[in-house]
Order: C-alpha cells, then sequence, then structure tokens
C-alpha cells in the first residue's frame, strides 16, 4: 500500500468535510437572509431598548452589500466570535463557554457507559443461540424506543423520589450525574448494541473464526481479541451520528433533570427568539459532529488495510 | 463503506448509514430465508395489531373512553389508578386514560405530516440526484451532508426559533430534518432502477425518455416511500414527543404525550401514574413502528428494482 495514496485518501476525506461544513455556516446565513422581516428584528429576539436595532445594524454590518456581510460573518465565525446576544445582553461566546462543561460531561459519560453497555451486551450475547439473541434483540429494541425524557422520569421516581439515591436536580456533585447519563445512554446504547451484534454474528461465521478457534484459541479470547475488531467497523461509522444525537439529548436531558447546561441556554434561547445563541450552539453541533465523523472515517482508514486497498 | 455517507449504491437501497436515524429494531436471524408474505413471526402480527388498534383510537377516542380529555373534576384531582379511572387523574382532576387516548391523534398527526414533508422534498431532491447529471448528484448529496450535519433536535429547535412554537411547525421542523433520510434512500433507489433491464428494454423499444421515467422508473422509485415512512416515523415520533416535553409543541392543556409527561414532572413526589402510561403509550408505539417498518423492509429488499 503506496502511502501517497493514503495521504490522498485522507486529504480528499479532509475536503470534503470542509466543504461540509463551510456550506452549514453558508446555509444559516441564508437562512438568515431569506427569512421574512428585517434581520435586526430577527436578532434581537423579545427584547427592544432604544438604540437596539441601531447597535444590531452597526454590529452585522447591515448597510454592506451581501457578499461584504457573507464574507464579514465567515471571518467572525473563524475567529469564534458569534455575535452578541442582545437577550442576555452578552457576548454568545461567553453565554456559551460558561455553560459548555455540564453539558460536556453530560455527553461524555453517557457515550462512554452507551459505548460499554452495547459492547458487552453484543459481546455476551452474539451468537450464543436463540434464546440469547432473542431477549438480546428485545432489550435493544425496548432501549432504542423509549424516550430519553420518560427514561429520565422513571429513573427519578424511582431512585430520587422513592430511593432517594440520588439528587432531583442540579449538577453539583458527581451523583447528580448518575441519573442523566443513564438515561442518554440507554437509548442509543439500544441502537449501537444492535449494529453491534449483528455485525458481530455475520464475523463469527466467517473462515477466519474456524482458523482462530483450530489453533486452540479459547472462546473469551476469539471474541474479544479478533471478532470484536473486526465487527467494530460498522459501529465505529455510528460514531459521528452517535455524537449528534447525544447533543440533542443532551438538551432533553438537562431538562428533565433540571441540570444547568447547554441546552437549558438553548431552550431558553429558543423560548425568548434569542436567534444569535441558537445559531452558535446549533452551528457549534453540526462543526463537532462533522469533526468527529471525519476523524472516526481518517482513523478507520488507518486502521483497517481493506479500505486502503481500492 | 466508511469514506462517506455519499458512497455508490450497493444492491441494497436501504443501508446501514441510512438505518441509524431509525429504531431499526427488527433484526431476526439473517441466515434464516423466509419468503415475504407468507409467514409472519409473532411479534410481527402483535405489532400490526397494535398500530390498526392504535388508528381505531386516533379517529374514535370516544368510543374507548367516556370522559373528556380537557375538563376535569376538581373534587378528584390526582387519585390513583382504580376501576373508574383506570391510568388515574391528573392534578387537575382530568382521567389521564381519556388524555392518553385522545393524545394519539396528535403523535401519529405531528408524525405524519413530517414525514409528508420529508417525503415530498425528500423524493424530488432524490430524484434528481439519482437521474444523469453529475453536478446535479454532487450538489444534492452535499446539501443532503449539510442537513444531516445538524442534530434533528437542536435543527428542529432552530426552525421553532425562527417560526415559534406549534404543532404545524414542529411538524415541519422534524419534516425538513428528515429530508436525508428519504432523500438518500430515492436517490439510489432511482440509480438502481435506471440500471435495471426492463429500462434497458424500454429505451430499446423506443420510448421516450419523460415517458421511460414516468411509467417505469418513478412507480418503481415511488413503492419504496411507504417502506421508509414506516421505518423512520418511530424515530420522527420520539422527537416529535421529545420537543413537545420541551415545550415547543403543542401547548397545555393540549393532550399530547409529550405534553402530559412535561405536566407530570412537577407532580413525581406525590403521583407516578401521570408520569408513567404517556410515556408508556409513546414507548409501545414507536416499538410497533420499528417490528413492522423492519419487516416490511425485509420484504421489499428482496424485490428491489
Amino acid at each position: 500500500m503506496p502511502a501517497r495514496h493514503l495521504t490522498l485518501r485522507i486529504l480528499s476525506r479532509l475536503a470534503t468535510s470542509l466543504v461540509v461544513a463551510w456550506a452549514s455556516v453558508t446555509a444559516t446565513f441564508v437562512a438568515l437572509h431569506a427569512l421574512p422581516g428585517r434581520i435586526e428584528d430577527i436578532l434581537a429576539g423579545d427584547v427592544d431598548f432604544p438604540g437596539l436595532r441601531e447597535a444590531i445594524a452597526a454590529e452585522w454590518g447591515l448597510d454592506r452589500s451581501l457578499p461584504a456581510q457573507y464574507v464579514d460573518f465567515l471571518f467572525r465565525l473563524a475567529h469564534g466570535d458569534f455575535g452578541t446576544s442582545y437577550v442576555l445582553r452578552r457576548p454568545v461566546i461567553e453565554v456559551v463557554g460558561s455553560q459548555l462543561r455540564p453539558t460536556v460531561e453530560l455527553a461524555l459519560a453517557a457515550g462512554l457507559l452507551a459505548v460499554l453497555l452495547a459492547g458487552g451486551l453484543a459481546l455476551a450475547t452474539a451468537g450464543r443461540g436463540r434464546l440469547a439473541r432473542g431477549l438480546a434483540s428485545s432489550l435493544e429494541l425496548v432501549a432504542a424506543s423509549t424516550p430519553v425524557f420518560w427514561l429520565g422520569i422513571l429513573l427519578l421516581m424511582a431512585f430520587s423520589f422513592s430511593l432517594r439515591w440520588f439528587p432531583v436536580a442540579g449538577a453539583k456533585s458527581w451523583n447528580a450525574l448518575v441519573l442523566p447519563a443513564i438515561a442518554l445512554a440507554l437509548p442509543t446504547a439500544g441502537l449501537l448494541a444492535q449494529v453491534l451484534r449483528e455485525s458481530m454474528e455475520k464475523t463469527l461465521n466467517q473462515p477466519f473464526v474456524t482458523t482462530v478457534r483450530a489453533r486452540g484459541v479459547g472462546e473469551t479470547a476469539i471474541r474479544t481479541r479478533h471478532v470484536l475488531r473486526h465487527a467494530l467497523l460498522p459501529a465505529v461509522t455510528l460514531g459521528g451520528w452517535l455524537i449528534g444525537g447525544l447533543l440533542g439529548g443532551a438538551v432533553i436531558t438537562e431538562k428533565v433533570f433540571g441540570r444547568p447546561g447547554l441546552g437549558t441556554v438553548t431552550l431558553g434561547a429558543v423560548l425568548t427568539h434569542d436567534v444569535p445563541v441558537v445559531l452558535a450552539v446549533v452551528l457549534l453541533a453540526a462543526l463537532i459532529h462533522v469533526a468527529a465523523s471525519t476523524l472516526l472515517d481518517i482513523l478507520y482508514l488507518l486502521i483497517d488495510p481493506r479500505l486502503r486497498a481500492v | 463503506m466508511t469514506a462517506s455517507p455519499h458512497s455508490a449504491p450497493a444492491t441494497v437501497a436501504l443501508s446501514t448509514e441510512d438505518l441509524i436515524g431509525s429504531v431499526a429494531g427488527t433484526s431476526a436471524a439473517p441466515s434464516r430465508v423466509v419468503r415475504p408474505g407468507l409467514r409472519h413471526p409473532p411479534r410481527f402480527i402483535l405489532a400490526a395489531g397494535f398500530l390498526v388498534l392504535l388508528a381505531v383510537v386516533a379517529l374514535g377516542p370516544s368510543l374507548f373512553t367516556g370522559y373528556d380529555p380537557l375538563t376535569g373534576d376538581v373534587s378528584e384531582t390526582l387519585q390513583a389508578p382504580s376501576w373508574v379511572h383506570p391510568f388515574g387523574t391528573d392534578r387537575l382532576g382530568r382521567d389521564v386514560l381519556a388524555r392518553t387516548l385522545y393524545g394519539t391523534r396528535y403523535s401519529l398527526l405531528i408524525g405524519l405530516a413530517g414525514m409528508a414533508v420529508s417525503a415530498a422534498a425528500g423524493v424530488l431532491l432524490g430524484v434528481l440526484a439519482g437521474l444523469r447529471s453529475r453536478l446535479l448528484d454532487e450538489a444534492v448529496s452535499r446539501l443532503f451532508d449539510v442537513l444531516s450535519s445538524f442534530p434533528g433536535v437542536l435543527l428542529a429547535m432552530l426552525v421553532v426559533t425562527f417560526l415559534g412554537q406549534g404543532m404545524a411547525n414542529i411538524a415541519l421542523a422534524v419534516g425538513i430534518a428528515g429530508i436525508p433520510k428519504f432523500g438518500r434512500v430515492v436517490r439510489a433507489q432511482t440509480q438502481l432502477v435506471r440500471g435495471a433491464d426492463y429500462v434497458t428494454h424500454a429505451a430499446i423499444y423506443g420510448l421516450g425518455r419523460s415517458r421511460i421515467f414516468l411509467r417505469h422508473v418513478l412507480p418503481n422509485v415511488l413503492v419504496a416511500v411507504p417502506v421508509i415512512a414506516t421505518i423512520y416515523i418511530g424515530n420522527t415520533i420520539l422527537v416529535v414527543s421529545g420537543l413537545s416535553f420541551l415545550g415547543l409543541g403543542p401547548q397545555p392543556p393540549t393532550p399530547e404525550w409529550g405534553v402530559m409527561l412535561a405536566e407530570s414532572r412537577d407532580l413525581l413526589r406525590v403521583a407516578w401514574w401521570p408520569g408513567v402510561f404517556p410515556g408508556l403509550a409513546v414507548t409501545l408505539t414507536v416499538i410497533a413502528f420499528s417490528i413492522v417498518g423492519g419487516a416490511l423492509q425485509k420484504s421489499f429488499e428482496g424485490r428491489l428494482a
């Protein structure tokens, strides 16, 4: 496998992602201008005070031509300047930055838990007969079909109100993270386990597994060292989607558990029509999503020799 | 297959990539070949039966309950489940069973409306991309990439910020978020049908291009639409109920499941029943759609193009 070929593949993957990222930013700009009504009014949200419209027009350079505004918009975004929230009267980046931590903690904890649960379930049940398969697929189906917020309500009912093991709201201590992370992780884990288990079952039927078994390798080692690694590919392609889903689900989870965070800020912004904040969060999520999928794809190009052989 | 979500379609239009956004729950043994339409596993029968029941309830909820979903009896607030009120009553003394039954209407209606938006735009764009022009294909595929780069819930929140809260707007919002799902499958299906033997033969017989397209390509692309819709509607209902839970959709006192669950959140300390039954309704509905959608997909895969 020539290294140049691989570099080319990686570069073309990066280029595609850059185009998609640029197009997402452009799409929001176009949407903003295509909406009926004046941009000053759209950006102002539910507030109005003397001089506000003029200040917005000055900040966004609304007196200039559209191409000039567009270039300026790109330039500011590239510098991390997402404008000002006129409802909160603070720079958007400050609003978002101050609330980032609890949400990232929640999403990371839930993501990790989902991967562990899905991996464990798939390892334990793949190719273990009809009963195990039926049980696992039912579990996955129920988990994947349960709304995050209802899971949250059920968990609150059982563990916060009845058993009083965990706090009802907030994000002050580590144990306030437990229930939200479980609620957010389970539906994701259900979907992930489905894909992973099916992929493992296909892999278990492949000749190389028989070869490994014939060499006298134990069943557990076959599963963890050979089959799981081989079967990970379809599951890893879900990585980007998983991150997008966790970000979206975090908004709902924060609402159920009364947790502070980006979701709570975004929901408030939606209800007060605070467009600059919502735009920033949505764009940020899209860029994280694109970046993560790109990284995973490249990672897999490096790991899996079959993908390079085209 | 990792390289990009829009790589050339294999023989099966519905790939794993396309399915991940859905709750594609049915994964029977791949080794056993069952001829579609001949034998149905019991869980398919159960799921299909449940969906028929849902449709009947949505059409005539008053056949199943004597209570009004909006007016409560103030002397009967927060009653636990009993023979009179099988699901109990809520904070305003309204019958939870009646509200859950009437709620079927909203979830199905908003879900179907959203699907209609996704299907209309997805078919239009997908067919365009699946036809001849490489440039058009590239442009439309990038558009799908851009749309699907926004997490569904957040994209819907953006739409609601611009258009305001309400049922029609969240239907539109989830509809927009669902366009790439339909579009990608329709694009792949169009390419598949275009290359099929009967299309080549029609061309050999001297049929005009527009005639081939309207008589032979389009109908065979459109048969995929109900299948895609059944697969994705479960996921759409999940997102819709989530948006309603956040207060972005129908407003109280509408007996919508997400709205009811949001109201129940503050009552958990005193009453469990308002927080259990509407959630059970959402979950069962999504499960039923996943099972039926998965079965439809399986029987459809056998006779593509």
